[in-house]
């Protein structure tokens, strides 16, 4: 038998693009008009300073403003864990207060590990991360169904090195805003 | 984003995946020239283990270039059967070499051999040359281009021919004529089986640490023949081929999350392996093909669950608090060994092939993961995480660890098929670069397998038919 050219068709796929750094990127034009206020923005917490929608600001529930309204877009773990310490819970308590500002966004959370690991071990310890920090959004009143959990392993670090430091930064979820 | 569709003609080794007919497994049925030497008594091997090589390590063989009755055009490398004949013994002596128990000589620094002594070798002249085993081929082209390659094994001390085959095959696949010669010396001389005519899936990487483009790959067992499956778009990790080589399982981010996909080679299509929501992960065959092993996440809880590889009903096969990952049968199914964090640290359970009788089976300082059953059945490879992460083998029933490596990062090991050779994947410390090695079972014949970039997660399929 002889032979034959196979045709490997795959459909490539948008993958998701980490968007940390965007926020200063979003720059509008001065003579813009000023974006209108959103409504739900007086329904925000005392304890978040405003995101001011200003004229050079970013836009009221884009990710730029995510970005610029949280204490962080990132929770970070311990080595082989998954809770949420205190200083997550202050940044995913600042995370739900946006998401009640802008309840039509939804969010995916990245779960990643650091490189220490067995592949497909940590495939599966980054779900559990991201889903600890689902579930602790969960926890103070965002709809599961506004968050989507994906786990990356140890394939994506953010820090390069092979320390304890870079581990530590790499061991962490990551909200992004979707629309 | 729009789904683009990558379009790429490969040549593809269809016929790998399909029953040979012209390729006999046994060599008698192909009419050889007999030699004049006496047959040796089929004793079945030589006695010895690869697990004690002190005495193989010595062992010469000669190697000549395979001569042919006359040289005519082929499509094989070289261009015509003379150039071919050498290609030939030069891939069985890499076979050889390469596997660290045999010290052969090959046919760049011999002298060439006539036809007609291919059957009546010339042992006083090799004795001369303290050669204590002698293999010898011809290469003759056929009809429709077709090559018949024989293989001779001869005792040179003893002027006896030991073991011989011959194979037809296509210019395409002339290497597998030379695995197949250096598989029958290799177990005539080593009393193991073969493995050498066998086919690698592996993850090929490259581009910088944070942005490291993954492509599901195949090669042969000598890194041979390499093909890309996927294109790198989305990315790809842990192929394991089917049995029969038809089919890879492996994941992949191509809708956007991570997914177990069973690729067909044929067709070039693929499907998930379960249309259950949740990520899937670590796919892996039962011995007979029927069915697929993989781990889903829900809610974050991993569990391990069988699909027949046809389709259907997936069956859960643990329910605990954690990640219960992986699984590897034992070679006749009835087992399966996988890895679980229920007691708090990754360690390997063993469990019977229905979930029932779930218990653990690791209890070794630090963390075990990554278990994977040898085809024969005596051990099991796992990675180590003690400290480093390294590759070791313990006895079924967890005793017995020995590690075979001791590097900075070496996990996910896999089988050859003879069971004799862990492969593994190492990462350099820093900049991550990743490669592939092979080590036997005594950990010291440790060796880096070629590949044209960065490689990861190795998968051994079964010796080819």
């Amino acid at each position: 038998m002889s032979p034959s050219p196979v045709f490997v068709r795959l459909a490539g796929v948008s993958l998701l693009i980490a968007s940390v750094g965007l926020a200063g990127c979003a720059h509008k034009p001065k003579e813009l008009p000023p974006q209108p206020v959103s409504a739900s923005t007086s329904t925000q917490s005392e304890a978040m300073p405003p995101a001011q929608p200003q004229q050079s600001g970013p836009v009221p529930g884009s990710e730029a403003d995510f970005l610029a309204s949280v204490i962080s877009d990132t929770v970070h773990f311990d080595t082989d864990k998954y809770g949420i310490d205190g200083e997550s819970e202050g940044i995913l308590r600042s995370q739900a207060q946006w998401l009640a500002r802008y309840p039509g966004k939804a969010i995916t959370i990245e779960g990643h590990c650091d490189e220490r690991g067995t592949r497909e071990y940590n495939l599966a310890l980054g779900e559990r991360r991201a889903n600890a920090a689902k579930n602790y959004l969960i926890g103070l009143g965002v709809d599961a169904s506004r968050i989507n959990t994906i786990s990356y392993g140890k394939e994506r670090p953010v820090a390069l090195g092979s320390d304890e430091a870079a581990w530590a930064k790499n061991r962490r979820a990551v909200t992004i805003t979707v629309n | 984003m729009k789904p683009m569709i990558l379009n790429r003609a490969r040549r593809a080794v269809l016929y790998l995946a399909l029953a040979l007919p012209g390729l006999p497994a046994h060599a008698q049925q192909q009419p050889l020239p007999a030699s004049s030497a006496p047959q040796a008594a089929d004793s079945g091997g030589l006695t010895g283990s690869v697990t004690d090589d002190s005495a193989w390590r010595d062992l010469g063989i000669a190697i000549p270039a395979f001569p042919t009755d006359r040289s005519v055009a082929t499509g094989a490398d070289g261009g015509n059967t003379e150039a071919l004949g050498r290609n030939l013994a030069r891939v069985v002596f890499s076979d050889l070499k390469n596997n660290g128990l045999f010290k052969p000589t090959g046919p760049d620094s011999l002298p060439g051999i006539g036809y007609a002594e291919v059957a009546a070798p010339a042992f006083a002249g090799w004795r001369a040359r303290s050669a204590e085993m002698l293999v010898q081929g011809f290469v003759k082209g056929g009809a429709n281009g077709q090559l018949t390659v024989g293989c001779y094994l001869y005792d040179v001390a003893l002027g006896k021919e030991l073991a011989r085959q011959g194979y037809v095959v296509s210019p395409v696949e002339w290497r597998r004529a030379a695995h197949k010669c250096a598989d029958m010396v290799y177990s005539r001389l080593s009393g193991e089986s073969p493995f050498f005519d066998s086919k690698i899936a592996y993850i090929a990487e490259t581009g910088p640490k944070d942005h490291r483009r993954k492509q599901l790959a195949i090669m042969d067992s000598d890194g041979a023949n390499h093909r890309f499956i996927t294109s790198g778009q989305a990315v790809a990790l842990t192929p394991r081929y089917s049995p029969d080589y038809r089919q890879i399982a492996y994941l992949s981010y191509v809708d956007g999350r991570p997914r177990i996909y069973v690729y067909d080679i044929g067709t070039g299509h693929q499907h998930l392996v379960t249309e259950a929501k949740g990520p899937t992960f670590a796919p892996r065959w039962s011995p007979d093909g029927k069915y697929i092993l993989y781990s889903m996440a829900i809610a974050g809880n991993t569990d391990i669950y069988r699909v027949p590889a046809t389709g259907g009903q997936s069956v859960r096969l643990t329910n605990t608090p954690g990640i219960n990952i992986g699984g590897s049968y034992s070679p006749d199914g009835r087992k399966i060994v996988f890895e679980s964090d229920r007691g708090g640290s990754q360690q390997v359970y063993v469990m019977n092939a229905d979930g029932s009788g779930q218990h653990r089976i690791t209890f070794f300082g630090g963390r075990a993961a990554t278990p994977e059953w040898s085809p024969r059945g005596d051990q099991i490879a796992f990675t180590c995480i003690c400290g480093n992460l390294r590759v070791a083998v313990m006895d079924p029933d967890g005793h017995n660890r020995r590690f075979l490596t001791d590097s900075w990062q070496d996990e996910a090991p896999t089988w050859s098929p003879n069971g004799r050779i862990v492969q593994f994947f190492r990462t350099e410390r820093g900049t991550g670069h990743t490669s592939i090695w092979q080590v036997d079972l005594t950990g010291r014949n440790e060796r880096r397998l070629k590949t044209p970039v960065d490689a990861s997660d190795p998968a051994w399929g079964p010796v080819l038919p």
